[in-house]
């Protein structure tokens, strides 16, 4: 079937080609369509780089037509595609939070990528992308994720602020008790107020996934694979969040209650935090803004070494047809080829997602110059899935909630995290049986 | 006769039809669709929607983030309308008068209302950042250390209020001003001539005229006060830890973030109710008290 419908289109744009070299659009009927949502969730070209994408890879499959569509943010955009996938015709393939993987699951809005993998050379492809970031895109057994635009949480300090206070610029905390002396010294007070912070960990809008880092460090693991079970009342879990309310209100490094996430960047620009956790993907945005010399390094270690994964995959759209589905693989594939993914890693600040592209000469360059853009790859050593379960959106608020209770004063740190637990075990249930 | 009145029929249809098409679609439809929505379960591929009576609304008797939501939005609307109602008067009577640059001053005044709330949000999270935002500085001048406006739950809900208001007396200044200029000036001779201080003619001449004004105001201020959603979007996404979790905004999670549609029905007719019945009040009980000329 498939082949017959190549053949006539062969045909048709062949004939097409020769007698009417200036029909356009007879020639595009031919085409199969694949429309591509995508969200923006930091700084740089994104939309420009997704379409110089597109045409190169129509310019070789002139078969197919990309239709990149820029939809917002991660939630405005997983919004349209389900909306649209309700309404009966979703994009063909769309790049969403990996963490989506269980709702889109539960939704039947897409299928897995196990139909595709067909030859050795598909398997070898699968085979190499990062193990902790196909942590966030298989489970049952199968792929539904293919990981595209993905990050991890990572240190930055001021090396200007760190010679001011004695410290060696050269060298960021590596353990929790560093994490502390480093920002006491780095904390400057003119009275009752506070000029500069030590440390600023961001609060506002997903704070689960900065506190996955201490979770991680403190040696707790937070939702099972199945995506039905979290643990949010570990001891572990609620040692780490004591480890943060601590920064702010024992050890005062920390500004008190919610720290914004989006005006974090501009504190450590401005030089009222030396240090700031925040996501690989604001390396480029860091490095076009900062006035001054700084350091990138993985997160300091409590029990262990850890940082959560972040970021999107494609996914493939159930309800697209068989023909629109192989073309959508084929451009995924393209995409992230080794030269394409180390591109995308150096114009954007995400990592590349698979080893060989950091072997490629591009990227060995960029390392060379700017040795800064391999601390995340590094780390993925230690890193572990995004939280991540059934009815993602509503059990993760159950943890946000809590931990901007406990971080605003409103519980202790053990209350909080046992009302979140309880709210959790409330929703998931269901999916246990 | 009957010909002609015929045609003045198919005339008048003619002239509503699209209107009517319009509401009907946009508005009637998706009214009843909700309310009947909010009698069943939410639909999931495994396991269809079916008719669960008044299950969605006992939910909400139970839920806490709810409750919270109600609680935050009354607040937020005891916060805005008064203020807001009251601000607008206050600075329509000002520009009203002939005072030096009065047209700076009004434009002033109603560039708020032009500006897109999201972009309001944008700059008022800067004007609200803890060290070096606006009003930190202003209160470092006095030595006062400023608190973390909209990372604080004492202050947060307070903080978005504050937006909303300014936001909405700009708006709400234009329909005073208007009003204010339609009241014949012999009134304000007449009293002069009687020796009436400015107070007493405010209170006696201007308010009462105004009053029509001032109930269409009070509508929109309450419509304004349930619908607001963006810029407690950009601001503070209902947090912390759901401190400023607006009705509308607690609808929109469920609704497009939990895909809880059928709960997200029965919490819209909730709100749907409570505008209706506010309305009521305020035309049926209000508006007999308002003098029109």
């Amino acid at each position: 079937m498939t082949h017959a419908i190549d053949r006539r289109t062969i045909l048709k744009t062949g004939a097409a080609a020769l007698t009417l070299p200036l029909a356009a659009p007879a020639l595009a009927q031919g085409k199969t369509e694949v429309s591509f949502f995508y969200p923006v969730a930091v700084g740089g070209p994104i939309t420009k780089l997704i379409d110089s994408f597109a045409a190169d890879f129509e310019k070789e499959n002139p078969s197919i037509s990309i239709k990149p569509i820029y939809s917002g943010t991660y939630q405005e955009t997983i919004v349209k595609a389900l909306t649209a996938h309700k309404s009966g015709t979703p994009p063909v393939t769309s790049v969403l939070l990996s963490t989506d993987m269980f709702t889109l699951i539960d939704e039947e809005a897409i299928v897995p990528f196990d139909d595709f993998i067909r030859t050795d050379a598909d398997k070898k492809w699968l085979a190499s992308f990062f193990p902790s970031f196909m942590e966030n895109s298989q489970t049952e057994g199968k792929t539904w994720g293919i990981p595209f635009q993905r990050s991890t949480v990572v240190l930055y300090w001021n090396k200007e602020l760190f010679k001011e206070a004695g410290l060696d610029p050269e060298k960021p905390p590596t353990t929790w008790a560093e994490q502390i002396a480093f920002a006491e010294k780095l904390t400057k007070r003119d009275g009752a107020n506070t000029t500069q912070w030590g440390i600023q960990i961001p609060s506002s809008g997903f704070p689960y996934w900065l506190f996955q880092g201490l979770t991680t460090q403190a040696g707790a693991i937070l939702m099972n694979p199945e995506g039905n079970k979290t643990a949010y009342d570990a001891p572990a879990v609620v040692e780490a969040l004591q480890y943060w309310v601590d920064l702010s209100r024992k050890h005062k490094v920390h500004p008190t209650g919610i720290v914004e996430w989006g005006t974090t960047p501009r504190d450590f620009f401005e030089r009222k935090c030396a240090m700031m956790w925040t996501t690989t993907g604001n390396l480029t945005n860091v490095r076009t803004n900062a006035k001054f010399p700084f350091g990138v390094g993985m997160l300091p270690a409590g029990k262990r070494a850890g940082s959560p994964t972040g970021g999107g995959n494609f996914y493939l759209s159930k309800k697209s047809s068989k023909a629109e589905q192989e073309a959508a693989f084929k451009f995924i594939q393209w995409i992230t080829t080794p030269e394409r993914a180390a591109k995308w890693g150096i114009d954007t600040g995400y990592v590349a997602v698979r080893g060989d592209a950091w072997e490629t000469p591009a990227m060995k360059d960029y390392v060379a110059g700017f040795p800064a853009a391999a601390v995340a790859r590094d780390q993925l050593k230690f890193a572990v899935a995004e939280l991540s379960t059934h009815e993602n959106q509503r059990v993760t608020k159950a943890l946000n909630d809590g931990l901007q209770a406990a971080l605003t004063g409103g519980k202790t740190p053990e209350a909080a995290m046992k009302d979140s637990q309880a709210e959790a075990e409330r929703i998931l249930r269901p999916y246990r049986r | 006769m009957t010909r002609r009145f015929d045609r003045s029929w198919i005339h008048a249809w003619l002239m509503l039809g699209p209107s009517l098409a319009l509401l009907a679609l946009f508005t009637h439809w998706p009214a009843v669709a909700t309310i009947i929505d909010s009698f069943y379960s939410t639909p999931r591929p495994r396991r269809p929607s079916r008719m669960v009576g008044f299950e969605n609304f006992e939910q909400m008797t139970a839920d806490p983030v709810f409750w919270q939501a109600v609680w935050n939005n009354l607040w937020f609307a005891l916060g805005t309308i008064p203020v807001s109602i009251a601000l607008a008067l206050l600075m329509a009577i000002w520009v009203n008068d002939r005072i030096a640059g009065r047209t700076l001053v009004r434009m002033a005044y109603f560039t708020p209302t032009v500006l897109p709330m999201i972009a309001v949000a944008n700059i008022w999270l800067f004007f609200y950042t803890p060290q070096y935002g606006l009003l930190a500085q202003v209160l470092g001048v006095f030595g006062v250390q400023s608190p973390n406006w909209l990372g604080s739950k004492d202050t947060a809900l307070a903080a978005v209020t504050l937006v909303a208001v300014w936001k909405e007396a700009g708006f709400f200044m234009i329909f005073y001003l208007a009003a204010l200029q339609t009241i014949s000036p012999t009134l304000a001779e007449a009293a002069a001539l009687e020796g009436a201080s400015r107070w007493t003619y405010f209170r006696r001449v201007q308010f009462p005229l105004l009053m029509p004004t001032t109930l269409f105001v009070l509508v929109n201020a309450v419509i304004g006060a349930f619908r607001t959603i963006d810029h407690i979007v950009v601001l503070t996404k209902g947090g912390p830890d759901n401190a400023t979790l607006l009705l509308l905004y607690y609808i929109y999670q469920v609704g497009f973030s939990f895909w809880d549609t059928g709960y997200a029905a029965a919490l819209t007719v909730v709100l749907l109710a409570t505008l209706g019945l506010i309305a009521i009040i305020q035309y049926g009980v209000l508006e007999r008290r308002i003098h029109y000329r």
